[in-house]
């Protein structure tokens, strides 16, 4: 009851950290698109550099938040951010690598090989096989990956509230520090409330990207 | 028109080369269906891929309409080229009208255009534009994706067209009218086709030339009846097997066998009468005419050798079947066979009987045909 009426009393602050929270995934996230579907791509032309790249990104999924957010701050205070958002914005990025490049090879490599060799049979680039067949049949998984990604670090930014990088881990740093179960509640259910949200917001994206044409559902 | 000059393959595989395609060389006139065939392994595919380079030769050449492959671009050359698998590929995330548009858009073609040019193709194999331009692959049964698969070779009008193994994942029923159905487009577009089988049937039944493959090597390039008259090697022979002159039979038209001309009686003519016509006509038959001077009804040599007197109406019976001109000998074979009749009455579009079919006359027209062959 103590915990409800917390919450209730604090609404407005609990939707600007929630808001805080969800534009340090979304920034780092969408970086972590940028930069991990391209490889994901590149890596299915030699299998022996998609095995050396999936074999560093697990390594780097292998690393604790904490230890990673204290490497980082010898390294990022030279130019002013060794806490902060930023190094929380980094961490994500290195974390979300594994499940988005992992799925968006495993998706292409996929691809029925009779598909690839009537592409090239009737004449398609590399280029235009991979824009209108193998990257559309593979945005399902693609998106399963990047839905993982989202979700596993908005449990990760919770943790960033420690170096300072605000968001709803706030709430739970100051609920452990202050022995204050309100707090401490108030923050996780927020997470996992976000967590479901974000999940189910980018699983209808992933159903309006997916052509109507494959099956629907499809999933990692 | 296509050429193959001395085409050759080797792969370089962990055991050493392998020679896929020795030294291939035939030529398909413009308008063809070539089949070749062979058992799996023989080089069919890879001499098929090697027209439009998605195998590069490791020597010989390929003239299509008299130019060297290797002077065009692969990809521009494939645009050119018709291709047709057996897994059909059509692209689940697209509808039918694109994909039967692939290469027209590849080509640049205006949009209008393309959209009509598969609205046009669809009602080609029977298959209603409103009804299935907007739907995907998945919503097709297996006959109309391989009918869509067929048509999307189609779309840029390309002057050649490959086929591997097109209609080998269909069942048998629909596989024959699907064949059918090529043969009324291909009679109407005359395109140059490379048609890779497994199947002698299929082969005897699509093909204008047959090229038969062995180990890489091309064992003999020959027209259907000829090389089922003919076949070059023992290896061939075996290959088409002991029945090989029954499936000849679809391949010749009545019209190209002699025809035997049966004496004809009256009804009150007496026995004796009809064995003088057979002796005389060399036909196991005579027909039996009505006062109008019309045939209805045969005395076949057995009736007539098993009564001593009598007339010839008394042992006559019915005429069972007839069969026009135009058609196979299979087809007439067939109803040899069922109705017992040792002649066949054959009949022109209007009805009248032009001659009649007999077995030595079957047996002397192949035998002819395989001679000049």
């Amino acid at each position: 009851m103590d915990t409800l009426t917390f919450a209730y009393d604090n609404l407005d602050v609990i939707a600007a950290r929630a808001l805080e929270h969800v534009s340090i995934v979304a920034v780092a996230v969408s970086i972590a698109i940028v930069t991990a579907v391209p490889i994901g791509i590149t890596i299915t032309q030699s299998k022996r550099a998609a095995d050396v790249v999936l074999y560093l990104a697990s390594m780097m999924i292998t690393v604790p938040s904490v230890a990673l957010f204290g490497l980082m701050i010898p390294l990022l205070s030279p130019i002013g951010h060794g806490i902060g958002t930023v190094p929380a914005v980094i961490a994500i990025i290195l974390y979300s690598q594994l499940p988005i490049i992992r799925n968006t090879y495993t998706a292409i490599v996929d691809v029925d090989p009779a598909l690839r060799e009537a592409g090239i049979g009737m004449g398609m680039s590399a280029a235009q096989r991979l824009r209108q067949v193998e990257i559309p049949l593979a945005i399902p998984v693609i998106m399963a990956g990047i839905r993982t990604a989202a979700v596993m670090n908005i449990g990760v930014t919770a943790i960033a509230a420690y170096i300072g990088a605000g968001g709803l881990g706030t709430f739970i740093a100051r609920g452990i520090s202050q022995s204050d179960p309100r707090q401490l509640i108030t923050g996780a259910v927020a997470v996992s409330l976000l967590a479901i949200a974000v999940d189910l917001l980018l699983a209808l994206a992933q159903r309006r990207l997916t052509s109507k044409g494959l099956a629907r559902g499809a999933v990692a | 028109m296509i050429r193959l000059d001395r085409l050759t393959k080797v792969f370089e595989t962990p055991s050493g080369p392998v020679v896929a395609v020795d030294e291939v060389s035939f030529e398909l006139p413009a308008g063809e269906i070539c089949v070749l065939l062979g058992p799996s392994g023989c080089g069919k595919t890879t001499t098929m891929r090697m027209i439009n380079r998605l195998i590069e030769p490791t020597g010989g050449t390929v003239f299509i309409d008299g130019r060297d492959t290797r002077a065009v671009d692969p990809i521009q050359l494939r645009r050119s080229i018709g291709y047709v698998i057996q897994q059909i590929g059509l692209f689940p995330n697209k509808t039918v009208a694109e994909n039967i548009c692939v290469v027209p858009d590849l080509l640049g073609w205006d949009r209008k255009k393309s959209r009509a040019r598969a609205a046009e193709l669809l009602e080609l194999v029977a298959m209603e534009p409103a009804v299935f331009m907007d739907r995907y692959p998945k919503e097709l049964s297996g006959g109309q994706q391989q009918r869509v698969g067929v048509i999307r070779a189609l779309a840029a009008d390309p002057p050649v067209l490959l086929m591997d193994e097109p209609f080998g994942a269909i069942d048998p029923i629909n596989r024959e009218a699907i064949q059918d159905e090529f043969l009324r487009m291909q009679a109407a577009l005359r395109k140059t086709v490379i048609f890779v089988s497994h199947d002698l049937d299929e082969a005897v039944k699509m093909a204008d030339r047959v090229a038969i493959f062995r180990a890489g090597r091309l064992e003999q390039f020959a027209t259907p009846d000829q090389l089922l008259a003919n076949p070059a090697t023992p290896f061939i022979e075996t290959f088409l097997g002991t029945d090989r002159t029954l499936k000849r039979l679809r391949l010749v038209r009545i019209a190209d066998v002699p025809l035997g001309r049966p004496g004809t009686v009256r009804p009150d003519d007496p026995v004796g009468r009809a064995r003088e016509l057979m002796q005389a006509s060399g036909c196991p038959a005579v027909l039996v005419v009505d006062a109008d001077g019309q045939p209805d009804a045969m005395v076949s040599g057995s009736r007539a050798g098993a009564v001593r007197g009598g007339t010839c109406g008394d042992c006559a019976e019915p005429i069972r079947a007839t069969i026009p001109l135009t058609a196979d000998l299979r087809s007439a074979v067939a109803l040899m066979f069922a109705h017992d009749m040792p002649l066949l009455p054959c009949v022109d579009a209007e009805g009248r009987i032009q001659g009649a079919l007999t077995y030595a006359g079957i047996i002397r027209g192949l035998s002819a045909r395989g001679a000049s062959a």
